[in-house]
């Protein structure tokens, strides 16, 4: 491996071991105890006494963030105070509606994206280029729940083509299930693909001024020839950065729009699980969530080493 | 190491002075900051005067759609809701802004000091600031609120603390190139250590750059604010504020459109405003954009 | 028979003129000259030629070729011409290429498309134009990418793309500015032979009179846009008819006028000692945990300079001498050895400090540009080494500043003026007057007449000459540029790979060079007076 990958798969590590730290710390710092909140206000001091013990809540600090650790290295994210059922289990269930969900949109704001940053870009400064960039700044403004809040109101109150929200489940069929995923793809997707329409335009047109496309030009490549051969993969290596950046909103994102569509995902049940202080289930889906983020910089970094030959040389 | 001869012809770098000249000539910032300003002004004048009293409701006047009367209408409780955007825009502007005053506060010194001193200093900053980078700011606002409870401060500090990265990170990156001008060389050969170089040399010439990104971390922050204000994590009732206005609505949204449609326009005009403003800068600014054929 | 004719050639880029009437014919198996300084047009002359201005340029008067009217062509005969009849190659090998391509690729692409060979044919071929440019492949493999080579080898690869397709006419901007000499002595020499081997025309763009005068048949000068004079290269290098051809050979060749009566006392205390010096760099890891070997920048090297002297440092990029420098100026710590101005150890605890070191030694760098900060004003620019003087008044100071600006030919007026309104050469003498304002008594000028024009070069060079007369100040010189080291300094260091290969006065040096090294560089600079020489003997054979 590349001595770039092999720095970042060791930075990718040390990131992951810090947020497991930070949220391991958060749980530590938060009044109250969990013992109390599972039994209820009615239950006897020994009872609770009982369940800490069985918790292990009174082993030091460091001994239950070991044990919580190798936890986590076995799939073991602890027990829902709430659902009284494993916490991996929980998320192993709802990740099938916001994995799904947030590939759907960054799908659907790259094929959107690209196209139009770079037909922007080889029409720059005409006036398609410039309405393309009105809208987009447009696009980036809109908040997304807004912009979900509208297609309900056209789609679903107005025009009744599709309800508006729920989640039929898998199981009742492929394409219903993905029918209901479409709107709140739709707009998770958009503001994002305006956002990266941008960014392609303006790596396209920053590559079209550097010196090899010249030299291409001189070769006797048409300019057509030089954007397809020479300059569309430099132009990746921005829109790939952002398109990972990307990634972290839009699964950040589906908390808000999960709660727009009521889709039973991730992001309703780590927000019903703070409204009932189910703290297992919050640290749980925090940690599943950064840990994706963080792995999908990797994959980005991946990504360049494929590009860029000079990132996949064995020394810097 | 130093270069072999340069061409003679070396592009005579164009003037820095007229930058904000640009800017003002430039029709896109005009329009930002023309809407920013009206925004802002709307906020300002709230505080002495809106058309009704929002913390009066009048339940006759409930779901009225817009009228001369109630220019956008009223909400489920019979308030104004052009009073009520207009109150709200302080909430989103003063959470917006403090949590861009954290992000600089603490990033831009972070940053300007891993550049000045590189070595482990800057690698444990930026892992640490990767870490942090890793929380998008729902995220940390869920934390942050399942330990303290929702709030307006708990939305700063959630905003705040992502946007702590950010200006470092931009911060480090413009300093470090600052770091190997020849300029930077005589400063320390006439004997000016670091901490006064940072202050005279480094931060003046990237003062543009912050003021660009903090216009668009500041539109950003509007939106994460009305965000999480949406999910009932930003500030509480009675305090209105865009967000909530929006998840009010959207149980109202087949009776009364407008109660969505009015909030949403003042979060889109306000971040355009900025954005427009911050993208006006960055053209005047940046010198790779001018001179573009 | 000219196989490219300018005539009346004008060129406007919105509604700014460009280009004057430009007139002149390139010929088969000939070489022309494009001589220039900045600002001249001769590099937007090149790609008019090649129909790849920067858009909104227009263009009136003809440019024909092979009889062919260009500024007529369309895009589609143009992409034909480009590559296959006509070759560029451009200044800067760095850039040139695209990263993300391997070299094959690239000089594949050309002879595939102008060719319409099979794919086979096409490799063939790739291999041996990159052969014939000095890459073979059982060396150097096609599937190398660009930061794989260094600049001469990336020039190399460029010359290959352009060449691949035997073109009848090769344009070469600025090919070699970016190179050390001994690698452009290789490059021009290799322009040379494809010129010969080929039968074409080569228009060869350069600011450098010595390069032109090696290697032109013919030249063409150029000022502002308009053409000066043009005929057979050595005839108007030598006759000088023109005044500003005159005032361009006289800048390049240019003598400063030394005191000859200044001895300088070699056996005295010297006022700068170097002791087994050693500078490094942290290495490159190899694994993670592992420590990697430091990189040896300065090699052990011993010296000495006395008050007064004006010493050369010549060496090629990467050989140790700007870090060399940067060592002296307390930029750097030693990884060993000592350094003592006069008589006093500098560095370690014991040694002088700070303050002293200020005092005692300043520096001015190469880009006029960017020794500034472009905000403050050239009081406080100039002023800045005063700055551990606390107990100076401010009008003190102002008063040192005034002085420093005088000295080097700027006025008092200029105080408050900020660094986008000098010019490229009254910025250079700015930097000179930072370094002079606190009255040290050596200067570290790193390559400091490098990116300055040539006429501009010889002012600077009158300067620092004047100052050391009036003032009495020492110069450490650091430059790749012999022939400049030639005319300024007492004594010479070479340095190569972190060593000093030889040291001595620069007379001895130049005319009885003891390493080869040093006479191979000697060799490669180019040097307009010696080319003249050469030719002219060549001629009468």
């Amino acid at each position: 491996m590349s001595w770039f990958l092999t720095r970042r798969l060791v930075s990718l590590l040390v990131t992951l071991l810090f947020a497991t730290v930070v949220i391991f710390a958060v749980l530590e710092i938060i009044p109250g105890d969990p013992a109390r909140l599972m039994l209820g206000i009615n239950a006897t001091e020994e009872a609770v006494a009982a369940l800490r013990e069985q918790m292990g809540l009174n082993a030091p600090l460091v001994t239950r963030y070991l044990s919580w650790l190798s936890g986590l290295v076995t799939g073991d994210l602890g027990t829902s105070l709430t659902y009284s059922s494993k916490v991996s289990e929980l998320i192993g269930e709802r990740i099938w509606i916001s994995l799904p969900l947030a590939l759907l949109a960054l799908f659907l704001s790259t094929i959107i994206a690209i196209p139009v940053g770079l037909f922007a870009a080889a029409r720059r400064g005409k006036a398609s280029d410039t309405g393309i960039m009105a809208a987009t700044q447009f696009g980036i403004a809109v908040p997304n729940f807004w912009f979900a809040l509208l297609l309900v109101y056209i789609f679903a109150v107005v025009l009744r083509w599709v309800p508006s929200g729920g989640f039929p489940g898998w199981e009742n069929g492929f394409w219903p299930a993905l029918l209901s995923l479409a709107m709140p793809a739709v707009s998770l997707a958009l503001p994002q693909a305006a956002i990266l329409s941008r960014v392609a335009r303006s790596a396209l047109i920053e590559v079209l001024g550097e010196d090899f496309i010249r030299t291409a030009r001189a070769k006797g490549l048409t300019k057509n020839q030089t954007l397809w051969n020479h300059a569309l993969r430099n132009a990746m290596i921005p829109v790939v950065t952002i398109m990972g950046l990307q990634f972290a909103f839009l699964l950040a994102g589906t908390i808000i729009i999960e709660n727009v569509f009521y889709l039973p995902g991730l992001g309703r049940l780590v927000f019903q699980a703070i409204t009932q202080h189910d703290l297992p289930v919050v640290q749980g889906t925090v940690l599943l969530l950064v840990a994706t983020v963080v792995v999908i910089n990797f994959l980005v970094d991946v990504l360049y080493a494929w590009i860029d030959p000079r990132l996949r040389s064995s020394t810097r | 190491m130093n270069m072999p001869a340069t061409n003679p012809a070396v592009e005579p770098p164009i003037s820095e002075k007229s930058g904000w000249d640009r800017a003002i000539a430039s029709r896109s910032f005009l329009f930002g900051a023309a809407i920013t300003f009206l925004v802002a002004a709307m906020a300002l004048i709230s505080f002495f005067w809106t058309p009704f009293d929002v913390t009066n409701l009048v339940i006759a006047n409930r779901l009225k759609s817009p009228s001369v009367q109630f220019l956008f209408g009223t909400d489920h409780f019979g308030r104004d809701i052009f009073s009520m955007i207009m109150i709200g825009a302080r909430n989103s502007i003063a959470v917006a802004l403090v949590a861009v005053g954290i992000g600089m506060a603490i990033g831009v010194p972070l940053g300007a000091w891993a550049a000045a001193k590189r070595g482990w200093v800057d690698e444990i900053l930026m892992r640490t600031n990767d870490v942090v980078f890793a929380f998008p700011s729902v995220l940390s606002a869920v934390m942050i609120t399942a330990i303290f409870g929702p709030g307006a401060i708990n939305a700063i500090i959630a905003i705040g603390i992502f946007n702590i990265p950010v200006f470092a990170r931009l911060t480090r990156g413009s300093a470090l190139s600052l770091w190997s001008r020849d300029y930077i060389l005589a400063a320390r050969v006439s004997g000016k250590g670091a901490t006064r170089i940072t202050v005279e040399h480094i931060l003046p010439n990237i003062l543009n750059l912050l003021i660009v990104q903090g216009t668009i971390q500041f539109s950003l922050g509007i939106l994460a604010e009305a965000g999480l204000s949406y999910l009932g994590l930003g500030a509480q009732p009675p305090m209105p504020s865009w967000g909530r206005m929006l998840s009010e609505a959207q149980t109202m949204i087949a009776l009364a459109p407008h109660m969505a449609i009015f909030p949403g326009v003042a979060i889109i005009l306000t971040v355009l405003g900025l954005n427009l403003m911050g993208d006006g800068l960055r053209d005047a600014f940046d010198p790779k954009l001018r001179g573009e054929n | 028979m000219s196989i490219l004719s300018v005539e009346n050639l004008g060129l406007a880029i919105g509604t700014k003129s460009i280009l004057k009437n430009i007139s002149f014919k390139l010929h088969k198996g000939r070489i022309t000259g494009l001589v220039g300084e900045s600002g001249s047009g001769k590099s937007l002359t090149a790609l008019a030629m090649m129909q790849l201005l920067p858009r909104g340029s227009r263009t009136t008067g003809s440019i024909k070729f092979d009889g062919a009217e260009l500024l007529d062509a369309n895009e589609e005969a143009m992409c034909a011409l480009r590559g296959d009849d006509i070759g560029m190659v451009f200044q800067e090998p760095m850039t040139a290429l695209n990263p993300l391509k391997s070299i094959g690729e690239q000089v594949a692409e050309g002879i595939r498309i102008h060719s319409g060979a099979s794919e086979e044919e096409v490799q063939k071929r790739t291999r041996a134009i990159l052969d014939r440019v000095g890459l073979p492949f059982e060396k150097h493999p096609l599937s190398r990418f660009p930061h794989e080579l260094s600049g001469g080898q990336r020039q190399r690869v460029v010359i290959a793309m352009a060449c691949a397709m035997k073109p009848k006419l090769l344009i070469a901007d600025e090919p070699t500015t970016a190179l050390d000499v001994i690698v452009q002595a290789r490059i021009l020499d290799l322009l040379k032979e494809l010129v010969e081997e080929n039968d074409m025309a080569l228009l060869l763009i350069s600011h450098d009179l010595g390069v032109v005068a090696e290697l032109s048949d013919d030249i063409v000068i150029m000022r502002k846009g308009e053409m000066i004079e043009q005929g057979d290269a050595i005839r108007v290098l030598r006759q000088r008819a023109h005044p500003y051809t005159a005032q361009l050979a006289e800048a390049s060749t240019h003598q400063p006028i030394k005191n000859q009566n200044r001895k300088i006392d070699q056996h005295s205390e010297p006022m700068v000692k170097v002791d087994n010096l050693v500078c490094e760099y942290p290495g490159k890891r190899v694994s993670l945990f592992g420590k990697g070997v430091p990189f040896r920048a300065v090699d052990n090297v011993s010296w000495k300079m006395q008050k007064g002297e004006i010493l050369g440092l010549v060496g090629e990029s990467g050989c140790g001498k700007s870090t060399l420098s940067r060592t002296l100026l307390g930029l750097m710590q030693p990884a060993a050895g000592q350094i003592f101005f006069e008589g006093q150890l500098i560095g370690s605890p014991d040694g002088i400090q700070r303050e002293a070191i200020v005092e005692f030694v300043q520096a001015v760098f190469q880009d006029p540009y960017s020794s500034f900060n472009p905000r403050h004003t050239a009081e406080r620019l100039v002023g800045e080494p005063l700055f551990l003087r606390h107990a100076m008044q401010r009008s003190q100071k102002r008063e040192l500043v005034v002085k420093a600006l005088e000295d080097v030919g700027l006025a008092a007026s200029d105080l408050a003026k900020y660094p986008h309104e000098f010019s490229g050469g009254q910025r250079q003498r700015l930097a000179i007057a930072r370094a002079i304002v606190n009255s040290p008594k050596l200067i570290i000028a790193d390559e400091p007449v490098s990116a300055l024009d040539v006429s501009i070069r010889a002012q600077i060079l009158d300067l620092i000459i004047e100052l050391r007369e009036r003032l009495g100040l020492a110069w450490l010189f650091v430059s790749h540029d012999l022939s400049v080291v030639q005319t300024i300094c007492d004594n010479v260091m070479i340095m190569k790979a972190g060593k000093i290969v030889e040291k001595g006065s620069v007379v001895s040096v130049y005319s009885k060079p003891a390493h080869t090294y040093t006479s191979e560089l000697i060799e490669a600079a180019p040097n307009l007076a010696r080319a003249i020489e050469l030719r002219m003997k060549e001629n009468a054979r």
